[in-house]
């Protein structure tokens, strides 16, 4: 929407309308197509949840048949996560990574427009399923076996579709890793690196490890479908729960790839509007590292109900709670960088602080999560969905958003509408609350996730739920407008655009040219 | 600018509003906090995620009053100069190791329950609990009695899509056959699935385990309290998932050896020497059932 808009303010490509877009192996071009790739499949995903909620709002059925509200908690992770999350983290990545290194453009140029082009038909397929024999894939997105062989004929365009999303995801951490390794201003030696650069470099090699095992998981449940293998179906000698262990050994480090760029963008906003530098660079390093190593030690935390000897589960059960230590030092680092600053509260700020509030309490669900015994009465209930949506809604999301203000001036050149940002936030952070706060209590009265109808006592937080929803999702609206306003015009940026901010992308001018550090500045 | 304000206002208080307006005369169930355990362990459990929940709370004080503290103290507008300062070895090693502790205090109270709850033995009574898409089977192992437990008629006719009716009290959460156990009794549950992973859970007795196919998982409860006890499947299993309830009826000693003798007498037709048999002819029954979704 935003994008035809946007390309008439341009001048450096060679090629104009629908064939610039295709053709263009400029960093800028391709973070801008995967950023509005993502707000598309954000609103697309949101639109999948509010369906969700609308039929939660009472018990009874009164929308959807169970079958197709399997399909779009389905579908609303698979968007949100495959289309909405990564995609924003790989556009910012583009637009900053090379800015903020001081580098003419990412390393590898046309593997970039590939591993971006391969996203839409990779969602065409994926939409595509809703409209086949049987249905899109109701099995939940972590696709467990043997039910998710009960998909329809959707299943190999399924397995197809996340095996391209899994390429695309896997060049670009390619891409990044090499630009970042390979193309750094003279003088930024990797202990200079901004967070943003640190939390994305650590993030490409999480995906280089965990997408070939997704790869792999779906690879073998196709061949269980259709090639007469049983390596997930007992009756030929196989263990569906294998495919588990195989899964949350990919589906581990991916929430922490979903998390760690957010831990970045929050590590440059925070000082820039606390106008201090950031507190611990060098321990924001190694708790990040750490976060990516335990992240591969970690997954059976996730199957703690699935019979596993009482030693497994203490290993995982200790592994995982040790995850809130580096968790914890962010945190702190973050209090200690804002302690005796000189605050001011531009809208990424606020978003960032409200991260940080709303990721802790994410943090503290997860606490809770990784003790055995109560995990076993918390797993698989709404408790468990306050929690993921917690560190992924005002967790990740809010980190995308806070990124996305506070380089939006940089980018289109324009100041956002800061009276407008503050509504986007206010409404946001209300709503986002009244939305997954309630759903602690469900998950603790016993309500489990991924029901279509659920009994009586749970009338009242649903209802709040509901509300909740409806609130975050039109908020959203106000963000949209926000930006269609911004692309268009608006005050004048200066190249700095913030009070004295630190880093190489506030010293090209706003908006960036098509072309930024055709000579390597000196750091 | 105003105008637009204003309006957000009016806004946001009439959404306020009409939330509150709708949930409150429902207003039935608002619990907080997990159910009442009926089991000795449960309470145990019960204990942990309150004393996680108090450590959690505490932190967050700690941590939220320090951010606040900050964003009031040290704002711009009030003239707040920035420091220099970006490290402090001291104030790191602090805050890393005190973190340590508390969790290693957390986990050693944690082990013994669990360590308690994977402890299957000396049961007084063995279950064999199989999931089905979407119903459950009890085999009682030792006395030859097996059945299947399908969602009652009264929930299976209401959760048609648009049927509009009636929701009873326990709507979704009753059967036409509950699960019957002797009070004060350690109960061995032997789980495992004839299709797809479901996982049987009853909150109040702080026991859930998946039913597998071609595993058996084990568990155990020892309910200490006569009653009806109330769950139901907590692993997405297909179309039927939320429908597939579980309900446990516990009983004093000679109650439940009254209703083990009422189906293991000679003339009933359920009283069943082999399960495999019992499995042909209760099965086209209970097809009828939540089995039609």
């Amino acid at each position: 929407m935003s994008d035809t808009t946007h390309e008439e303010h341009h001048d450096g490509p060679h090629a104009s309308g629908m064939w610039r877009w295709l053709t263009t192996t400029n960093h800028k071009d391709i973070g801008t197509l995967y950023l509005v790739f993502s707000l598309i499949m954000f609103l697309v995903g949101g639109t999948m949840a509010l369906i969700i909620r609308t039929e939660l709002f009472q018990p009874g059925l009164q929308l959807v048949d169970p079958h197709f509200f399997n399909q779009m908690t389905t579908m609303h992770a698979l968007v949100m996560i495959f289309g909405a999350l990564m995609p924003a983290f790989v556009g910012l990545a583009n637009w900053q990574i090379p800015l903020m290194v001081g580098a003419p453009d990412m390393a590898l140029p046309r593997m970039n427009n590939w591993s971006f082009w391969i996203l839409p038909p990779a969602f065409l397929l994926l939409l595509g399923t809703l409209f086949m024999p049987g249905g899109a894939p109701a099995g939940g997105w972590t696709l467990y076996p043997p039910l998710i062989l009960q998909t329809g004929d959707a299943f190999p365009f399924v397995v197809f579709s996340l095996h391209m999303l899994g390429a695309s995801s896997i060049l670009g951490a390619i891409n990044i890793i090499v630009t970042i390794t390979n193309m750094r201003a003279p003088g930024m030696g990797f202990m200079k690196m901004p967070l943003f650069v640190w939390t994305w470099l650590i993030t490409a090699y999480l995906l280089i490890g965990a997408m070939p095992v997704l790869a792999g998981a779906i690879t073998m449940l196709l061949t269980d479908r259709y090639f007469d293998t049983s390596f997930f179906l007992a009756a030929g000698g196989g263990d569906p729960v294998m495919f588990q262990h195989i899964f949350w050994f990919f589906g581990h480090p991916e929430v922490y790839i979903l998390i760690l760029p957010a831990f970045g963008i929050i590590s440059q906003v925070i000082p820039t509007f606390s106008r201090k530098p950031l507190f611990g660079y060098v321990s924001m390093v190694i708790a990040t590292s750490a976060i990516a190593f335990l992240s591969y030690v970690v997954w059976a935390h996730h199957m703690f109900t699935v019979g596993m000897p009482a030693a497994g589960m203490l290993f995982f059960m200790i592994t995982t709670m040790f995850i809130a230590v580096p968790t914890g030092v962010k945190i702190f680092n973050w209090l200690a960088t804002m302690w005796r600053g000189s605050i001011s509260f531009e809208t990424p700020m606020l978003f960032a602080v409200a991260f940080v509030i709303l990721f802790t309490i994410g943090g503290f669900s997860g606490l809770m999560l990784a003790l055995v015994p109560a995990d076993i009465e918390y797993h698989d209930t709404y408790f468990v969905v306050a929690h993921f949506h917690y560190v992924l809604v005002p967790g990740a999301i809010f980190g995308v958003i806070a990124g996305v203000y506070y380089w939006l001036p940089k980018w289109t050149g324009h100041m956002y509408n800061e009276t407008l940002g503050k509504w986007h936030f206010w409404l946001s952070t209300i709503f986002v609350n009244i939305l997954f706060f309630p759903q602690h209590f469900l998950g603790l009265a016993s309500m489990p996730r991924r029901i279509p109808d659920y009994s009586v006592q749970f009338t009242e937080f649903n209802m709040i739920s509901t509300v909740g929803a409806f609130g975050f999702g039109l908020s959203q609206l106000l963000f949209v407008w926000m930006l269609v306003k911004c692309v268009k015009g608006g005050e004048k940026a200066s190249t700095e655009v913030w009070d004295d901010p630190e880093g190489l992308e506030w010293t090209v001018p706003s908006p960036a040219p098509y072309h930024t550090f055709e000579t390597a500045p000196k750091v | 600018m105003y105008r637009s304000k204003a309006y957000g206002r009016w806004l946001f208080i009439g959404i306020a509003a009409a939330a509150l307006a709708i949930a409150t005369p429902a207003a039935a169930d608002w619990a907080l906090d997990f159910p009442a355990s009926a089991t000795e362990l449960g309470n145990k459990v019960r204990g942990l995620h309150h004393l996680a929940l108090i450590i959690c709370v505490v932190i967050g004080i700690i941590v939220f009053g320090v951010l606040g503290y900050s964003l009031v103290k040290f704002r711009k507008s009030q003239g707040a100069q920035a420091a220099k300062f970006s490290h402090s070895t001291k104030a790191e090693i602090v805050w890393t190791v005190i973190p340590v502790l508390i969790l290693v205090g957390l986990a050693i109270p944690t082990a013994r329950v669990l360590i308690e709850m994977e402890d299957t033995q000396a049961a007084d009574l063995r279950i064999k609990v199989t999931g089905y898409q979407w119903k459950w089977r009890y085999e009682y192992l030792d006395h030859g009695i097996s059945f299947f437990s399908n969602i009652d008629d009264a929930s299976n006719a209401a959760s048609i899509l648009g049927a509009g009716l009636e929701l009873h009290e326990h709507y979704l959460r009753d059967v036409d056959k509950p699960m019957v156990v002797p009070v004060g009794k350690k109960v061995k549950l032997q789980l495992t699935s004839n299709d797809v992973i479901h996982a049987w859970w009853v909150p109040e007795f702080y026991v859930k385990r998946d039913a597998v196919p071609g595993t058996i998982n084990e568990t155990w409860f020892k309910a200490e309290k006569t009653g009806t006890y109330r769950g139901q499947c907590a692993e997405l299993c297909g179309r039927g998932h939320g429908f597939m309830p579980i309900v446990v009826e516990v009983l004093e000693q000679d109650e439940y050896d009254a209703w083990v003798v009422g189906l293991t007498a000679p003339a009933e037709p359920e009283a069943l020497e082999e399960p495999e048999a019992a499995m042909s002819q209760t099965a086209p029954a209970a097809a009828g059932g939540a089995s039609s979704r």
